[in-house]
């Protein structure tokens, strides 16, 4: 029944997101359509903190205090910080708030990755079962789904990308970085990104080998600690490429990126939907996503230029982004 | 091809939202005004904080004796809290100003 009631709330929340995205668009609702999506997310959240029950053990939630005391530490910041900036420096501030969700999204995903390493990436199941009079014990390991993985590292690169990247668009819009490029700046930039691919294929081919899905898969033995090395690999190059994605970007241009980087956050909250089959974290991860796309899209239109120009506007050299 | 078969009916349910949930995004602010672009920005910056409910599961199933799950899930509850929170106080300080500024 109270899982049920979650449902509902989760459902509550979906349609309050579409709801409120809609009213924000028109002038004349878009404060209340703001109001409504917050409505929608109290519901979605205090649901979760209550209601929410582990789908194998039916657990509930524990650790209340910190999950609280985290609540309360953020609201508190999140209000002042919001209530004081200058109605100049707007820009700036969603920019850090952005980063905050990206880093969120990168925090599960590591936070996942080590519970799954200290198990070995195995899913055990203990089950007790009759045979003739005797109770047996039996624990059925399982190696964890392939897809599962993917989903944490993409939570994780996304989400690690639209940190490094916020903070630096962040750092850009008061003016404590200057753009910054160097020659084949785009080549290294596309190195790396070919690297945190390849490295994340190996890593989760090198688990799926390993733990094998099935049972006559071949055993090979699992370097847990070396796996669990190039895993914050891929954390480091994540934040480099975001680093360098936004470097050479000029500051004008920054709303674009920052508007680029929401819908990457999106995506990486997408991935955490994914992962916990959560739907409201899903509908409103790739809503965002897709509505986030379509308006940097439309912010480099009302500017009359493209995306692309925009990305990758600063590497010309004669090509200098305006302001 | 079977993998990849059996995976398109496992998750139909998920892909089906994907897809409609792109559609719908694309619908829901494709005639927005210029000058609404910043607010809209930061609305949707705000929305996106619903990872925070995915910190507060990792937050309330980690071990009691787990200090680094414990420590990273606390960051970040902090850090979704304050996307979800900021995002919203700053869009509608956005938006206040806006409406002052048409009377």
């Amino acid at each position: 029944m109270e899982f049920s009631i979650l449902t509902l709330c989760y459902l509550i929340g979906s349609v309050t997101f579409i709801i409120g995205l809609k009213m924000l668009s028109n002038p004349a609702t878009a404060r209340r359509g703001n109001l409504i999506a917050a409505v929608g997310m109290t519901i979605a959240i205090i649901g979760t903190i209550f209601l929410y029950r582990d789908e194998d053990s039916g657990e509930k939630l524990h650790n209340y205090l910190w999950i609280f005391g985290g609540l309360i530490i953020g609201g508190i910041i999140g209000t002042l910080a919001a209530k004081k900036v200058k109605m100049t420096a707007m820009p700036e501030m969603v920019s850090l708030f952005n980063g905050m969700g990206g880093a969120c999204a990168a925090l599960i995903s590591i936070i996942e990755f080590g519970h799954y390493a200290h198990a070995g990436f195995k899913n055990s199941i203990q089950e007790a079962y009759e045979a003739g009079d005797q109770i047996d014990d039996a624990v059925l390991s399982l190696g964890v789904q392939t897809g599962v993985l993917i989903t944490i590292f993409a939570g994780l690169i996304i989400g690690s990308v639209s940190f490094a990247g916020s903070m630096i668009a962040w750092g850009k819009l008061n003016g404590k970085i200057k753009d910054f490029a160097f020659k084949g700046q785009h080549i290294v930039n596309q190195v790396i990104l070919v690297t945190i691919l390849a490295l994340s294929t190996y890593i989760i081919y090198r688990i799926k080998i390993s733990v094998g899905s099935t049972d006559d898969a071949p055993e090979v033995p699992l370097n847990i600690t070396g796996i669990s090395l190039l895993f914050y690999g891929v954390l480091a190059l994540s934040l480099l490429y975001g680093v360098l994605f936004v470097m050479p970007i000029g500051g004008a241009d920054m709303p674009v990126v920052i508007s680029l980087l929401n819908s990457f956050t999106g995506v990486a909250a997408a991935c955490g939907g994914f992962l916990y089959d959560n739907k409201v974290m899903l509908t409103g991860g790739i809503l965002v996503g897709a509505a986030g796309t379509l308006l940097t899209i439309l912010m480099c239109k009302a500017m009359n230029r493209s995306l692309l120009n925009v990305l990758i506007g600063s590497f010309g050299g004669g090509n200098k982004p305006a302001g | 091809m079977e993998a990849v078969l059996k995976w398109l009916s496992d998750s139909q349910q998920i892909i089906y939202i994907v897809i409609l949930m792109i559609f719908v995004g694309i619908e829901v602010i494709g005639r927005v005004p210029s000058v609404l672009h910043t607010p809209l920005m930061s609305g949707a910056n705000a929305i996106h904080g619903v990872v925070i409910i995915g910190a507060i599961i990792v937050m309330g199933k980690a071990e009691s004796d787990n200090y680094v799950a414990l420590i990273l899930g606390f960051l970040a509850v902090i850090l979704g809290t304050l996307n979800v929170v900021g995002g919203f106080v700053v869009t509608d300080r956005m938006l206040e100003m806006f409406k002052s500024k048409k009377k």
